[in-house]
């Protein structure tokens, strides 16, 4: 044993790896619950590699065939119903804590330098995180997908000049069809994954160069008291913790896979009207519900022009947050209020639309 | 082709294929047989009739449309492509507006 593990460290030096770890320590203080949501993020990415890898085994990727492969999935093979309920519910709970690992991430200022980088590849993450949902969302090719679908592809048609040629790109033509479903199917499991997985690479080496940022509250209150920021050792604690974290993510997952199955739904069908109460997924709602109020027109302009444009200039404000916001306190406070904000509108959001009835 | 217009109550309608895409048959309160295509104007999805409120109605945004195809509540901006209906031998066909 001792003589491989010393052939493979000739030829990977993994010993001086492992030597770091063991020397790494990592800031432990009142706002460190936060630090894990990261790794909690991760955990799931890794679920959905796996639970994605075995539903491609049934899988077929044509609207002839999607629902039905799905649905011999979910009734015929052994645990079958098991792993697309992990792999959908995973996917919602992998949206959950990239969105909190963000938001705390903005509200303790850890976008501040020299953390730019580790900030935009975190906020291009959440945008991959997305784009994952809306491509695997019309996979089981059924009646709220189809729609969802229609919605989704259809909002990139306000883009001024190119808006119709995003439209078909996304689609494979002017409907969303089987070449809709084909095209979203090939980003979901081979272009975004090896975006992704690029990236989560990225974004680790760059969290475990520059280490976790202590929030500027904290590293002033250390300057009276040293006891606010205490030295927690990377190896056995933190990742203890860090183990303890994925274990009960691991348990909820459990838990809502096996007594909420995630359903099917009926088949789509293209030519029956939308069904009453239909909406996207939970994440996607306060988007859905904000373009419902959205006028025709305001002002002349295209009321979907502007809700693009304003959406847009939100996507853009939040990736670029580390060059825009200020090193002075006001202007960290002004972040703190922007994202309040900005989440309180989306929870209001979609507040309204789970409450939304039918007219 | 649209499906038989006998069988078409009044205050009711029919989803049907024009080409790829979806329309719509209605036959009003009054008798009328109108037909628009079902694609709502604003983002995309497929309307369909409320009896209940005698509009076209798009579940997705809740944009409402009147029985001559005019937007009138909910974001969409445009009215509904209206067809023609022509009835032979209990058959409906519908064709494109000229002009």
């Amino acid at each position: 044993m001792r003589g491989v593990r010393a052939w493979l460290d000739e030829r990977l030096a993994f010993s001086d790896v492992i030597d770091a770890l063991r020397h790494k320590t990592v800031p432990h203080h009142r706002y460190s619950v936060w630090y894990y949501f990261g790794g909690m993020t991760l955990f799931l990415f890794g679920i959905q590699v796996g639970t994605g890898a075995l539903l491609l085994l049934y899988y077929r990727p044509s609207a002839a065939e999607a629902y039905e492969s799905v649905q011999f999935i979910v009734t015929r093979v052994p645990f079958g119903w098991l792993v697309r309920s992990i792999h959908a519910w995973s996917a919602n709970l992998m949206v959950a804590c990239a969105v909190a690992h963000l938001f705390s991430v903005l509200f303790l200022h850890a976008y501040r330098r020299p953390r730019e980088l580790t900030w935009f590849s975190g906020v291009l993450l959440l945008l991959l995180t997305l784009a994952f949902g809306f491509t695997g969302y019309l996979l089981p090719w059924n009646e709220v997908s189809f729609f969802a679908t229609r919605v989704g592809t259809d909002i990139a048609a306000a883009v001024p000049l190119m808006g119709r040629g995003i439209v078909r790109f996304m689609r494979g033509g002017d409907e969303v069809t089987g070449a809709t479903l084909t095209r979203l199917f090939g980003f979901h499991v081979a272009v975004l994954p090896a975006i992704a997985s690029g990236l989560v690479a990225l974004h680790l080496l760059l969290v475990q160069r520059h280490g976790m940022s202590v929030p500027p509250s904290i590293e002033r209150q250390a300057v009276h008291d040293p006891a606010a920021v205490r030295a927690m050792p990377f190896i056995p604690h933190f990742l203890l913790r860090d183990l303890f974290a994925w274990t009960i993510v691991l348990a909820v997952l459990a838990a809502l896979s096996t007594f909420y199955p995630w359903e099917l739904g009926t088949k789509a069908d293209p030519f029956a009207p939308a069904p009453a109460g239909i909406r996207p997924e939970w994440y996607f709602l306060w988007a859905f519900e904000s373009l419902k109020h959205v006028p025709p027109t305001i002002a002349g302009i295209n009321g979907e022009l502007i809700a693009v444009a304003v959406m847009g200039a939100g996507a853009l404000a939040a990736l670029l947050l580390p060059l825009l916001a200020g090193h002075t306190a006001r202007a960290r406070l002004a972040v703190v209020w922007v994202g309040a904000v900005a989440l309180l509108f989306m929870a209001l959001m979609t507040g309204l639309a789970l409450s939304a009835a039918a007219p | 082709m649209a499906g038989s217009a006998e069988s078409l109550a009044p205050n009711s309608a029919r989803a049907v294929a024009f080409g790829s895409r979806p329309a719509i048959v209605i036959r009003t309160a009054a008798g009328d047989l109108r037909a628009f295509s079902a694609t709502c104007t604003h983002l995309d999805c497929t309307v369909q009739y409320r009896p209940d409120l005698q509009r076209l109605w798009c579940a997705c945004h809740n944009g409402q449309y009147d029985l001559n195809g005019r937007n009138v509540a909910g974001p969409p901006p445009r009215p509904l492509e209206a067809f023609d209906v022509n009835v032979k031998d209990d058959q409906i066909a519908l064709s494109r507006r000229s002009g």
